[in-house]
């Protein structure tokens, strides 16, 4: 299991919430994680449930079997600061720096120069060890950019090759490349069973392989429960009106005659069949699309109350028994 | 149920149906000729391109010369209205159907580095047009800032607006990491381009010369040493040429920032939040909603997709599945289900039922545990299991339709609580994609009637 998790998937597909249902599934069991977050979102906080995060890993979770989930939002210019620190040992300097906007400008003028410093962060939380030598975390997940930024967020060293040719931000970016494209790291794709989403997904696949990053899994999000299958929805279509107006009525919903309540609710149930049927086929032909790319799925169950803390430890309890962790 | 019950029962399913929100009335809008630009925004993934290329459409169709701006190169989305691959010039979208109203659709994806590198062209001699666009800054900042995209988007919606080609113009926002980005990137980048520390790039031996600014002449030798060690000579240098051009070029870049917002704010604007009924969309679009109040941006309303409806709704999803279980297991039947049986009418069973629905139905009205004889034949009973099966599995799905209602109702009326001022309009789900014109028009049918999914009001 890679070291580095990056997850990254279409806007809208919950790629925050998958990643932090990986970060709770690789903390089981005495393990420890940190999520990071690069967009400044604050969306970690508000699956958590927490104040909004500061530039600072804290913990924000307990996993089952006593591991730990930490988290970071990474803030560029802070991060920024703190590499002029830690290289430069700048002091005062640095927050002159800041007041001048020099900071703002050196991570705006150059979005690469920013997005080496938010990889850089994280490739740094892959590799610290505390003093015994042992790793500090066991795992880093990653809440990336989505799918259609996510090769030129993490390729940059093609990105600050052009600007910085020498010197430490140059060799920064080649440090961060190394880890990036080493086994050390994996990329997943968050998608839906919907054609835009998965359409996105086959796209950034090809690109991430084309820059040579490694890519992980899919995972697919929101996967709503079969409740009927192929052979039930064949028998959708041969079953008489009356035959079912007399079943539901058995059940109890009234009268099966013509215009009993029975009866009546036999369109509108057929008709929420019909939307199912189409549905479902629709959904059958993405997972065959997504099965022709040929990496590992994993299908994680649409919340039907809607996500809260205790879904996403449900999550994470699903990634483990599908063998993510 | 008690009178009192039913009553409370009816109420509920009333204010189900009709929404304390305002309407959003779409069709008054689109044809109103002083509506000439309308922005959608939003979260990502809530069906923003789809719903600016669906007013577009249903806009031409009403008689207005019409171009969509889109921004999202959703290559589906050009195809549904014929066209190979949008680019930056607006291609005319063919197979409208004609009112006699002389409308026109036309459409163009936004190119954000073709549309920069036109505008160092249209602003600098060549020479100079030459040397930015060769710049490695320039490429960097053309093709991957955060918020050039933004900032493009509203340089084309000038341009577009400028040409006064076009009746309306529909605009899709970016899919920003936030909806807020959108506002913000161009005072950002105007602000940036103009700011401080471009002015010490550009002239530090000036500021320097003045007494007073003595400290920050420090302050600015520490940092060009700082940002030359941490970015090596040849890039500074770079920096500094890059800024000395764009800076003759733009001649203030906040004033065109200005620009833009100034025509956002005009009355001719009309802003939609469009969004999905779930929390983070809605959340977000709430947000936007405060925002472009603080802005002093006309939003017109909040396009709500995706919303699910159903022509049984009267059945309750506790009801259904209580129902369910009754079939499946016909003879653990609870008081309820029994309940539910009895209240039936006897008539509906009388006459030319088959023997085998007769029979269970008694054993539905058993008391608990007693065990009904199996029937005879194995054949149509087991046909009729199927049945029941099937018609089990009928209604746990409208017992999970019934869920997702209950569910968005709440989401909606928390946001409508928060601004019962935004009027709404709703588009029900739609089980695939939209692939074409088709498709397009019947978003755009959907947009415009207030209540898509409103049932047939008889009573249960």
């Amino acid at each position: 299991m890679s070291r580095l998790q990056v997850v990254s998937g279409k806007g809208g597909t919950g790629k925050t919430t998958v990643a932090a249902a990986l970060a709770l599934a690789l903390a089981t069991e005495g393990k420890r994680t940190l999520l990071v977050e690069v967009e400044g979102r604050q969306g970690i906080a508000q699956l958590f449930e927490t104040d909004a995060l500061p530039y600072e890993e804290r913990k924000i979770a307990v996993a089952p079997g006593g591991g730990e989930v930490y988290a970071l939002a990474i803030d560029p210019e802070l991060a920024l600061l703190d590499y002029l620190q830690m290289f430069y040992k700048l002091g005062g300097a640095g927050r002159a720096l800041k007041k001048l906007g020099a900071i703002d400008f050196a991570t705006t003028i150059a979005p690469g120069l920013r997005d080496v410093l938010l990889t850089g962060k994280a490739c740094e939380a892959v590799r610290r060890k505390d003093k015994s030598g042992r790793f500090a975390y066991d795992y880093v997940v990653m809440d990336a950019p989505p799918t259609g930024r996510i090769t030129r967020f993490l390729n940059v060293n093609d990105e600050v090759a052009g600007l910085a040719k020498i010197g430490p931000i140059h060799n920064q970016a080649q440090a961060v490349m190394r880890v990036l494209k080493s086994k050390e790291t994996a990329v997943h794709l968050v998608t839906l069973l919907e054609e835009m989403p998965v359409q996105e997904t086959a796209d950034g696949i090809s690109e991430l392989r084309a820059a040579r990053l490694p890519v992980g899994r899919i995972m697919v999000n929101m996967v709503r429960p079969e409740v009927l299958d192929a052979a039930d929805l064949e028998l959708v279509r041969s079953t008489p009106r009356t035959a079912l107006a007399k079943s539901l009525s058995a059940a109890g919903l009234g009268g099966a005659r013509r215009g009993g309540n029975a009866e009546k609710l036999v369109d509108p149930l057929l008709a929420e069949a019909e939307e199912y049927a189409e549905r479902y086929a629709l959904e059958e032909e993405q997972r065959s699309v997504l099965a022709e790319l040929g990496l590992p799925l994993h299908e994680l169950p649409l919340l039907a109350e809607g996500m809260d803390l205790g879904g996403l430890y449900g999550l994470a309890r699903e990634l483990r028994r599908q063998g993510l962790s | 149920m008690s009178p009192e019950a039913a009553k409370a029962n009816a109420q509920e399913s009333a204010r189900h149906r009709l929404s304390p929100a305002r309407v959003l009335d779409i069709d008054p809008l689109l044809d109103d000729p002083k509506t000439r630009i309308m922005v959608c925004c939003g979260s990502g993934g809530v069906g923003k391109t789809t719903t600016a290329a669906a007013l577009g459409l249903r806009a031409a169709e009403r008689g207005r010369k019409v171009v969509v701006l889109t921004i999202d190169p959703a290559r589906r989305l050009a195809q549904s209205m014929g066209i190979d691959s949008l680019d930056n010039i607006p291609r005319r979208v063919k197979g409208l159907e004609d009112s006699g109203g002389g409308g026109e659709l036309h459409a163009m994806m936004l190119d954000m580095k073709r549309t920069f590198d036109e505008i160092v062209e249209a602003h600098a001699d060549p020479e100079r047009a030459a040397a930015i666009l060769s710049n490695p800054f320039y490429q960097s900042l053309s093709a991957g800032f955060a918020g050039t995209q933004e900032y493009m988007a509203m340089e084309k919606l000038g341009q577009l607006r400028a040409k006064e080609e076009w009746d309306l113009i529909v605009v899709d926002t970016p899919p920003s990491r936030s909806a807020l980005d959108f506002l913000d990137a161009p005072k950002r980048l105007g602000s940036f381009l103009d700011g401080k520390l471009i002015r010490l790039l550009l002239a530090p031996a000036k500021v320097g010369g003045r007494a007073g600014m003595k400290f920050l002449n420090v302050g600015m030798s520490m940092m060009t040493g700082a940002l030359g060690k941490l970015l090596g000579g040849q890039l500074l240098k770079d920096v500094q040429t890059f800024v000395a051009a764009m800076d003759s070029m733009f001649g203030g870049f906040r004033t065109r920032a200005d620009a833009t917002y100034k025509l956002l704010q005009a009355p001719g604007t009309a802003f939609l939040v469009v969004a999905a009924p779930e929390r983070d969309a809605l959340r977000e679009a709430a947000y936007f909603v405060e925002r472009l109040a603080a802005e002093d941006m006309p939003l017109a309303g909040l396009v709500l997709n995706r919303v699910h409806g159903s022509g049984a709704d009267r059945l309750s999803a506790e009801r259904a599945l209580g129902a369910a279980e009754n079939l499946v297991e016909p003879r653990i039947v609870d008081q309820h289900g029994g309940k539910a049986g009895l209240r039936n009418s006897p008539d509906t069973y009388g006459s030319s039922e088959s023997l085998a629905s007769t029979a269970r139905d008694t054993a539905d009205g058993a008391p608990d545990g007693s065990t009904a004889s199996e029937p005879g034949s194995p054949g149509p009973d087991q046909e009729d299991q199927s049945v029941d099966r099937l018609t089990a599995g009928l209604l746990r799905l409208h017992a999970d339709r019934m869920h997702v209602l209950s569910r968005e109702q709440r989401t909606r009326d928390r946001f409508t609580a928060r601004h019962p001022e935004v009027a709404v309009t709703e588009v029900a789900a739609l089980p695939g994609d939209v692939h074409d014109l088709v498709g397009l028009r019947d978003i755009g049918d959907r947009l415009a009637a207030n209540r898509p999914e409103l049932p047939e009001t008889d009573g249960n």
